[in-house]
């Protein structure tokens, strides 16, 4: 069963930034896009404590933390080493110019 | 695309250092191939020592075993000696006749020990001491004899009596020298060693020199060697004295291995320095396909027996291996430490003495201290240091980046932890501290686990072990803490990295000088052509580079580089500062700490109408609206620019806040209109960017009310007009702001600090504080810019005043239609 729903316009995401996505429940969400266009989405909490990631540099297909500088993988939301945790991802797509994601 | 060839002969630390090096930078460019004339992988050869004297065991020395290299592709061919090269063919050929063709060929041939030519050095039992079998040697002799006999008492000589000693052998170490470790020593320290060594069970004969090596027969009974020829059995002097003698180990110095190179045809030198002959690139001179490293090389007429010179090599000849192309080497400063347990000796530098050089001395013979600091113009040129070896690293590193000691010269026998007093910045005992004491107070390490990294991991290097243990990656105010740890785990084997040359972070191997010099002479306006230019090993850096070369762009080519908000951090992208909870706090200017009722009475409106929870005054007197929703602050701010309000910047790498106090305006002391001044200062330097934050003050009179004295630029008003300040620092470590000089008039005040602060924001790296900057250059560098050079201080304040103009206040710029969006979250329903 597929729950996929359209979110806004590439172009809506700066390149090398974020969105933020506000859902009803379950918190905020992080729409991040790259420099090669691709997307990805974390809930947008930091696994060391909340920071909004969303509001974080984004470099290659990572972002850092704004608040104390913790990395994470944007494809599975694992922190880089040396730190340890998980940040969970949702599925997104890109199509026609618009991003999509499972909510 | 095929991969070239490139073969490296020589499998020892500087050779595969430089490989480790290479890979990663260009990790896919070349097909590998190493030959090593000894049966094992690369090993720690400076830890052979400990291992002599039984504190480690030979699998702990290993750095790279054989697994490594099959991982890496590599192939490795151990055991196997290369005679020759063709350097027509392109070919080097081992002794079993395997042969291995090469686009490029790396020499790292290393040394070999000295055996003087007396007769009987080819004795069965007779030594040198280099690598794993001369070690199992002397550990092998150990179980079975009584009297061994070192020559030379230099470092390692010194560590082969004293491992052999640990081993149950008497022990006597012959010197040709008046004393001991000549060559790191002077005379005192060597005398305190000595005595050390002495009262252990070492015994010396100094000023002696060996005539001969006599066979066992020749002398005290006939013992025999193990194939049945005749083993040394004593030596004897040209004195006539004969010594007992089961064992001898020669540490007479080494000689670099060139003859492989120089049958090749390769210029070897000729006279006193011998070795394989390299440029800074570290390609031989003869041939720019065939580059050296190691102890095989003699660079600029020297040649080095020490490892971090070897690894400084490394790096530089990886980079060209790569084809970066970029980076030089330059020579290297040394420094030694004995490796024998329970016993500090450090040394560094030319200690020699000479014309024009000053020595400072703290000798306590009783307590088995001696430290001799030798300066030459106020800059420390050599140290020596017995007993209380701490502060070596911290001598070293002020020697390497040619720093200035005038200020701190009366203190500086008493070592690192006497300077502040705060005791933060590495300014206490890293040896001394227990595991469990807290080096990292951001990110909460202690030593003990740093400690274990280092070890654990093999880590070399202060960069290494920020990434592996998050140790002074935050704030840094414990870096010189981590590097004291870094070098007391390490010993000789710790690269004091002098800080002009630290890469800017793990994208590249340049230093912020090297990019920042780059984007001035080839004139690059974007990160992307910075990256490209310099050859960045991420597609587009990471959140420690991109901040500091959007800078760079910025402060290099205003108006024509383009800002790059995603290259900023979050606060510089928002124009607010972010909380833990997320939201962000607004801070209004107050140009000099100056509002009016209606400012207030907007910004007590602002407050309610968007539920501000905290509202408090700032350090630097402005208001601060704590507490508020990103998607809020476009309106918040709307509302304080109708009522006239800017930005604060309170959030900025940018000018800050101008503290004043109440001045010659109201105050009956007050010499200077301060109030008048500060808001002045404050208009002329609106919306400036610069490497780190930047705090002014103005007083009106000495009693310094809007204490100038720890701003970055201070000024002080005196009944003849300002005393300028630059360098204070009231944050981690509180720095007394220093004199600059001394002017008459409102526009001279603007036009030196002008110049000063352009100075810096031309020059300083990225997160330099001023103070930083001003350790770093000096203040006489800044006196001669800004001061003394009349026509230099108007075009700096002319280049900060173009920068500057056209400011616009980012709280409205950041309401355009597209920069909107990033504080305006996207919304979806259930």
């Amino acid at each position: 069963m597929s729950n996929w729903k359209r979110i806004c316009p590439l172009d809506d995401i700066p390149r090398l930034g974020a969105r933020v996505v506000q859902r009803p429940a379950g918190g905020d969400i992080a729409l991040f896009r790259n420099a090669e266009d691709e997307v990805f989405a974390l809930h947008d909490k930091c696994a060391h404590k909340g920071g909004p990631l969303s509001q974080g540099i984004v470099h290659g297909r990572k972002v850092t933390c704004p608040l104390h500088g913790w990395s994470f993988d944007l494809q599975n939301g694992q922190a880089l080493a040396p730190d340890v945790g998980t940040c969970a991802t949702l599925a997104v797509k890109v199509e026609d110019g618009e991003v999509w994601l499972v909510v | 695309m095929k991969k070239m060839k490139l073969v490296l002969v020589g499998n020892g630390m500087a050779g595969v250092r430089t490989i480790e090096e290479l890979l990663k930078l260009a990790p896919d460019l070349y097909d590998i191939t190493v030959f090593g004339a000894e049966p094992h992988g690369n090993y720690n050869r400076i830890l052979l020592s400990p291992v002599l004297a039984g504190e480690m065991t030979l699998p702990e020395i290993m750095l790279n075993d054989l697994d490594w290299y099959r991982d890496k592709g590599i192939t490795l061919h151990i055991g196997r000696k290369v005679v020759k090269i063709d350097r027509v063919r392109r070919t080097v050929i081992a002794g079993d006749g395997t042969e291995a063709d090469y686009d490029r060929l790396l020499l790292a041939t290393g040394s070999t020990p000295f055996i003087p030519p007396i007769p009987g050095n080819e004795l069965p039992g007779v030594l040198g001491y280099r690598d794993i079998a001369d070690t199992e040697a002397m550990i092998e002799a150990a179980g079975k004899y009584r009297h061994a006999v070192v020559i030379g008492a230099g470092l390692l000589g010194l560590e082969a009596a004293n491992g052999l000693m640990l081993r149950g052998m008497d022990v006597t170490v012959v010197h040709l020298g008046e004393w001991i470790m000549e060559r790191q020593l002077d005379k005192v320290a060597a005398d305190m060693l000595q005595a050390t060594l002495e009262a252990k069970g070492m015994k010396f004969l100094l000023a002696r020199q060996t005539e001969a090596l006599l066979p066992a027969r020749n002398a005290h009974g006939g013992m025999k060697g193990d194939d049945g020829a005749e083993r040394v059995g004593a030596v004897r002097f040209k004195d006539g004295m004969e010594i007992p003698a089961d064992l001898v180990v020669v540490a007479a110095g080494i000689r670099p291995n060139y003859a492989l190179a120089e049958a090749a045809g390769l210029y070897c030198g000729s006279g006193r320095v011998r070795g394989i002959h390299v440029s800074d690139t570290l390609q031989t001179v003869t041939d720019p396909r065939i580059y050296a490293v190691g102890e095989c090389v003699a660079h600029r007429g020297v040649a080095y027996g020490l490892v971090a010179p070897l690894f400084e090599q490394g790096k530089v000849c990886a980079n060209h291996l790569a084809n970066f192309g970029i980076g030089r080497y330059e020579g290297s400063v040394t420094s030694t430490k004995l490796k024998v347990t329970g016993i500090d000796v450090f040394s560094a530098g030319d200690f020699g003495g000479g014309p024009g050089t000053e020595d400072i001395v703290l000798h306590d013979r009783q307590g088995g201290v001696y430290k001799r600091v030798v300066l030459k113009d106020d800059r420390i040129v050599g140290s020596v240091l017995y007993g209380d070896t701490a502060d070596g690293a911290w001598y070293f590193q002020l020697m390497k980046d040619r720093q200035s000691v005038a200020e701190i010269r009366d203190h500086l026998m008493f070592g690192q932890n006497k300077l502040g007093d705060v005791g933060h910045k590495g300014e206490s005992r890293a040896a001394s501290m227990p595991d469990t004491a807290e080096v990292c107070g951001c990110n909460g390490v202690c030593k003990g686990t740093i400690v274990k990294a280092i070890k654990e991991q093999g880590l070399f290097t202060l960069d290494e072990v920020k990434k592996h243990t998050k140790a002074a990656s935050s704030c840094g105010s414990c870096t010189g803490l981590v590097e004291q740890i870094l070098a007391s785990t390490v010993g000789g084997a710790y690269q004091a990295v002098s800080a002009s040359d630290k890469p800017v972070c793990g994208c590249t191997e340049h230093s912020h000088k090297v990019v920042r010099d780059a984007i001035f002479k080839h004139h690059l306006t974007s990160k992307e052509a910075v990256f490209e230019t310099l050859g960045w090993r991420t597609p587009n850096g990471c959140d420690k580079c991109r901040p500091a070369v959007n800078y760079y762009l910025i402060s290099s080519w205003p108006h024509e580089a383009r800002d790059d908000p995603q290259s900023r951090f979050i606060n510089e992208r928002a124009h607010a500062n972010i909380q833990k909870d997320g939201t962000y706090s607004v801070v209004p200017r107050m140009w000099g700490g100056l509002t009016t009722p209606a400012e207030l009475r907007a910004i007590a409106d602002a407050a309610e109408k968007y539920k501000v929870p905290t509202v408090k005054v700032t350090g630097g007197q402005r208001i601060d609206l704590l507490g508020i929703r990103k998607e809020d602050l476009p309106y918040i701010w709307a509302d304080l620019n109708a009522a006239g309000m800017v930005s604060g910047h309170a959030y900025g790498k940018s000018i800050r806040t101008v503290k004043t106090c109440v001045g010659a305006e109201h105050c009956r002391f007050g010499t200077q209109l301060a109030m008048d001044m500060g808001v002045k200062l404050e208009k002329m330097l609106f919306d400036m960017y610069a490497p780190h934050k930047v705090k002014l003050a103005v007083s009106g009179c000495p009693r310094n009310c809007a204490e100038a004295g720890i701003k970055d630029v201070g000024v002080i008003g005196v009944d003849s007009g300002y005393e300028l300040y630059v360098g204070g620092n009231g944050g981690i470590k509180t720095e007394v702001a220093q004199f600059l000089c001394k002017v008459t008039t409102d526009e001279e005040v603007m036009e030196y600090a002008g110049a000063f602060l352009q100075l810096y924001r031309e020059e300083g790296w990225y997160l330099e504080r001023t103070v930083h900057w001003l350790a770093r250059v000096g203040l006489d560098y800044v006196r001669a810019r800004v001061v003394d050079d009349a026509e230099n201080r108007r075009r700096l304040h002319a280049r900060l005043l173009d920068a500057l103009k056209n400011a616009r206040d980012p709280w409205e710029t950041s309401r355009e239609a597209q920069a909107v969006k990033q504080f305006i979250p996207i919304k979806i329903e259930a």
